[in-house]
């Protein structure tokens, strides 16, 4: 398997071309720097994001603001938005930083909120 | 099944002039408009002047009833308190061909019985518009020429012909009307059948397919679209006066004059279009206004743009605007060709309807309480210091300011809302109050309307449009 | 009228306010009011819920909300008073006297010793850049969009193009699919991108969305609401290519065709403003062309990063509150800096020269270039000099001179390197 991955470590965008399997890169190239390099390796054999949303707070219509505490794997990521999508958060005030969902779709990774509800 | 006396179909400048003028009278009258608002659609999207009739052709009913009209203005825009301003209108020669012209245009005014046209000389128009085209060779001053706020005004007729008794329709499609021994008996809508004994078309751009109801089809319309620029309050180059090209044989030209409330416009084109719905603007358009204006105003800066729109106007083929009445549809009074001047002549316009329907046998008693005066929404930002504590104190919503660029607050758009005639979608409560009418277009205010509007009407936010039905907003909850 | 006194205004609650407020309560000033429209502090970034903020000021990733929030919350823990859903109307620069208006106090005046601008920017709009085409509903700036997406819980549509491949356009492309909407195709004038490459990978690549480098919208389609845009390829003039028009059927266009800083105050009060970046002209220490008044954010340039923001608003926020004591540094005279050969402008347009402090030139360049150097010259003297691996006309450059080097105006150019 080969892949084209355009580094996003820093405004460079290098091109770094990556070869391998599902376990391991064969061959590697293209990047800029050390961190670029780290990156395609990541990002071919396990790509993750920070999901960032919302959640409906219960008797009000501003939203919470929510992500991930750490980076979720991609292919997680809209199954995780239909988990957000039904979350009501009840317990009011919320604060920075409090659990929302503990270990999304199985993830281990919590959402936790972002701003804060009186 | 609703009964009144006479149904006016268009809701816009002219019917809801010809509505007012009626409403002085012991008669029920029901204006009934397509639309979600009153406004109409060329009343507005046009040039918002008030002409004096100078340049019509001498001896046209078109001319009469601007002439009549103009003077009407500055008592009406007291009693209704609308926006209105004498700026005057300055008719620069560029060309020496153009400069030749001028006493030509001067005869035409005296035909017309306008009287107050004078010559300006170069240094005259330099000192009064420094802006124009410095190889101005001379050129002419029309004094009645004036500007207004085209919105209120039509607002503030309907309103005023609404506390007088007059109701209004809105949404409401006209689909048929009823004859019955060569006299007018009922009209069919989209929502309930009125019976009458008068039907006004004042339909405009749809005219010709009301008067085909009635089995008048000797006309048609087209409309011929103009488009228009308005620029920033800050745009580094201004007039004071309208500033009118002169005509030439093919076309009346674009113009550049201040609007009420500061703004430059400049417009418009004239296309005649297959179609009345293509409200569009188009790169070749505003590009030939930029050409044509900068020969007037050579420093004009359009990149100071907020907003371009523009407006159908109802030609009439073949041309001429005409007021009929038929011997074998009594009660029924057809409107048409009424174009760029419809704007002025829907003030005298109501005087020569109520004068026809007098002749066809309608008895006309003045009402002794009818009401002359209308009190306009409370402008925040025109106010003094002490006049905005003191509106703030007795009402807190005021001192909540929804749109930045206009400084309109809460207090003007629930007012807008909960008047007769209420806003009902973004656009009415823009037209009621310029909330989304400055640079940022409602970039600002826009979410904040939405909300305000679903929660005053009590409707779901899906519900709340832009306009007409199906230009909604938002599709509804994220979550 | 109420009454409010205090020894630094900020008029704007954002990024920019709220970092100017905690440097000046820092600096030793003692009553520092923000001055908020928004019912809430924090600003644009309470809507910015995404991540990428604080990479370079707090060396973490944070959304907006948490950015704000850690600026809020310090702010407030040190004692700065905040006016909220109080709109600024007016003010006098030399006065120092702010007129505004709300719902709880009715009509305010503020007095203060000096004042930080922190109003912002505005979203260019559809009439700004003169989209042909009917003006049905659902044409929103990506802004808009967002605050009622993101603090509104209003979906604005369904099918969905983008115009222009700025950060807020690309960052809304993966908001509204996140969402459950289809985002049909970010369409970009120019041949390169607007925004940052991480947000193409993140925002666009991630979820499969065309990227139209070199088109443009050339006519929206829709009487209601929009039904269509017609998008066509560009020749070197930016003037759309007929042949290559193609229609794409949505219900939705998002405009993020630039900002424009939000000085409507900064004009009123005839403080002089630059054409280039549409905000006032500042010196070093962010001061106006009116002494006192300090200016820091988006309302004096239009920043990439918020990092970038913060850093220029601390300076603000210091130089305010020393003014405000009576403690700014002395000043010998003033210098302009010059742009040169690929800088747009250049942010401070003046130099004070009175002491020896470092002062940084924030700047754009007009064209992406790569392997250059940012030099800055007095006369032909070179008296600072960076080297850059790539630059870009979306992201702020920095290059930091020392104010002892300085003897006449600074030229800042952009050279290849050899």
């Amino acid at each position: 398997m080969k892949k084209e991955i355009i580094c996003t470590v820093c405004p460079m965008g290098c091109e770094i071309e990556v070869e391998g399997s599902d376990k391991e890169v064969t061959s590697i190239k293209g990047f800029g720097c050390k961190r670029g390099e780290v990156y395609g390796n990541n990002e071919f054999l396990h790509p993750v994001r920070i999901l960032t949303s919302t959640v409906k707070v219960a008797g009000q219509n501003e939203l919470l603001a929510v992500r991930s505490e750490e980076p979720i794997p991609k292919e997680l990521i809209m199954d995780c938005m239909k988990v957000i999508a039904e979350k009501t958060v009840c317990d009011t005030p919320i604060q920075r930083y409090d659990v929302v969902i503990p270990n999304i779709c199985d993830s281990g990774i919590n959402i936790v909120a972002t701003s804060t509800v009186k | 099944m609703l009964k009144t006396d006479v149904v006016v179909i268009g809701g816009g400048a002219v019917g809801c002039g010809i509505a007012r003028e009626l409403s002085k009278y012991h008669i029920n009258v029901i204006v009934v408009d397509k639309n979600e608002d009153i406004g109409g659609d060329a009343s507005k999207s046009n040039s918002a002047i008030i002409h004096t009739g100078y340049d019509a052709a001498p001896g046209t009913l078109e001319s009469e009833l601007v002439v009549a009209a103009n003077p009407m203005f500055p008592q009406l825009v007291k009693e209704l308190q609308i926006p209105f301003e004498e700026t005057g209108a300055i008719l620069p020669a560029i060309t020496e061909e153009q400069f030749m012209q001028l006493p030509a245009i001067k005869e035409k005014a005296f035909k017309n019985r306008v009287y107050d046209v004078e010559y300006l000389t170069k240094e005259q128009i330099i000192e009064m518009e420094p802006n124009i085209n410095p190889e101005v060779k001379g050129g002419l001053y029309i004094p009645r020429e004036s500007i207004i706020d085209p919105f209120i005004y039509v607002q503030a007729l309907a309103e005023n012909a609404s506390e007088n008794g007059v109701d209004f329709l809105l949404n409401t499609k006209v689909t048929d009307i009823r004859v019955e021994n060569n006299q007018i008996k009922a009209v069919e809508t989209t929502g309930e059948t009125i019976e009458t004994k008068y039907v006004i078309n004042a339909a405009a751009l749809y005219c010709d397919e009301i008067a085909a109801m009635v089995g008048k089809t000797d006309y048609k319309v087209v409309a011929r679209r103009g488009q228009f620029y308005i620029l920033d309050k800050n745009t580094s180059c201004k007039v004071k006066h309208i500033v009118l090209p002169i005509p030439t044989k093919i076309t009346k030209g674009k113009l550049m004059c201040p609007t009420i409330h500061g703004n430059m416009l400049v417009g418009p084109t004239a296309e005649d279009l297959d179609n009345k719905t293509d409200k569009s603007v188009t790169t070749e358009g505003l590009e030939s206004i930029v050409e044509d204006v900068k020969r007037l105003v050579p420093e004009v800066n359009i990149r100071d743009t907020i907003t371009q729109y523009s407006g159908l106007r109802p030609n009439r083929n073949p041309e001429g605007l005409h007021i009929d009445v038929y011997d074998d549809v009594e009660g029924y009074i057809n409107l048409s060709g009424i174009r760029s001047t419809g704007l002025t002549l829907s003030l005298s316009i109501g005087v020569y309807v109520a004068q026809l329907m007098k002749r066809q046998g309608a008895e006309l008693i003045y009402r002794e309480d009818f009401k002359n005066t209308r009190e306009g929404i409370k402008v925040f930002h025109t106010m003094t210091v002490e006049e905005q504590e003191a509106v703030i104190a007795q009402n807190p919503k005021y001192g909540n300011i929804i749109c930045r660029c206009e400084t309109i607050t809460e207090g003007e758009i629930l007012a807008a809302i909960h008047r007769p005639i209420g806003a009902r979608s973004v656009d009415a409560i823009k037209r009621r109050v310029r909330a989304g009418m400055g640079r940022c277009q409602g970039g600002f205010c826009g979410p904040k309307v939405i909300e305000i509007l679903a929660r005053e009407l009590n409707i779901p936010i899906e519900d709340v449009n832009k306009n007409v039905t199906g230009s909604y907003m938002v599709l509804g909850k994220v979550k | 009228m109420y009454e409010v006194k205090c020894d630094v205004a900020i008029i704007g609650g954002g990024p920019a306010g709220l970092s100017a407020a905690v440097a000046a309560k820092k600096e030793g000033a003692k009553d520092v009011l923000v001055i908020e429209r928004d019912n809430s502090i924090g600003g644009i970034l309470q809507q910015c819920i995404h991540p990428g903020f604080g990479l370079s000021y707090f060396k973490k990733e944070l959304t907006g909300p948490e950015y704000a929030g850690r600026f809020a919350e310090e702010a407030l823990n040190l004692g700065v008073d905040v006016l909220l859903n109080t709109m600024v109307l007016d003010f006098a620069p030399e006065r120092k006297e702010i007129i505004c208006a709300s719902s709880e106090n009715g009509m305010t005046k503020v007095t203060a010793k000096s004042i930080v601008l922190a109003m912002g920017c505005r979203e260019r709009t559809r009439p700004n850049i003169q989209i042909p085409g009917t003006r049905p509903a659902g044409v929103y700036t990506a802004g808009s969009a967002q605050r009622l997406v993101n603090r509104q819980n209003t979906m604005v549509g369904k099918n969905v193009v983008i115009l222009g491949s700025g950060d807020i356009g690309m960052i809304m492309a993966r908001r509204m699919s996140l969402e459950g909407a289809k985002v049909l195709a970010v369409v970009e004038i120019m041949d390169y991108l607007a925004g940052l490459t991480r947000n193409k990978v993140q925002c666009l690549d991630d979820f499969g969305i065309p990227l139209k480098l070199g088109h443009t919208i050339t006519r929206i389609v829709g009487n209601e609401r929009v039904e269509g845009v017609y998008v066509a390829q560009v020749d070197e003039n930016k003037k759309p290519i007929k042949e290559t028009e193609e229609f794409i059927e949505c219900d939705t266009l998002l405009l993020s065709v630039g900002l424009l800083p939000e000085n409507e105050l900064t004009r009123k009060a005839e403080i002089s403003i630059s054409r280039i970046t549409n905000g006032p002209e500042v010196d070093q220490y962010m001061q106006t062309s009116s002494p006192g008044v300090f200016a820091s954010g988006n309302v004096v340039h239009v920043n990439d990063l918020v990092d970038n923001v913060t850093v220029e608003s601390m300076q603000a926020g210091k130089y305010a509150a020393l003014y405000a004591m009576d403690k700014m540094p002395g000043e010998v005279r003033e210098v302009t800096s010059l742009t040169g050969n690929n800088v747009r402008y250049l942010c401070p347009q003046r130099l004070r020269i009175g002491n020896e402090e470092k002062a940084k030139l924030f700047f754009r360049v007009l064209q992406p270039d790569a392997n250059v150097r940012l030099v800055a010259k007095c006369g032909d003297e070179v008296i600072a000099s960076v080297k850059e691996k790539r630059v870009n006309p979306g992201e702020i450059c920095c290059i930091q001179i020392p104010m002892d080097k300085v003897g006449d105006d600074v030229l800042v150019e952009v050279v290849k390197e050899a």
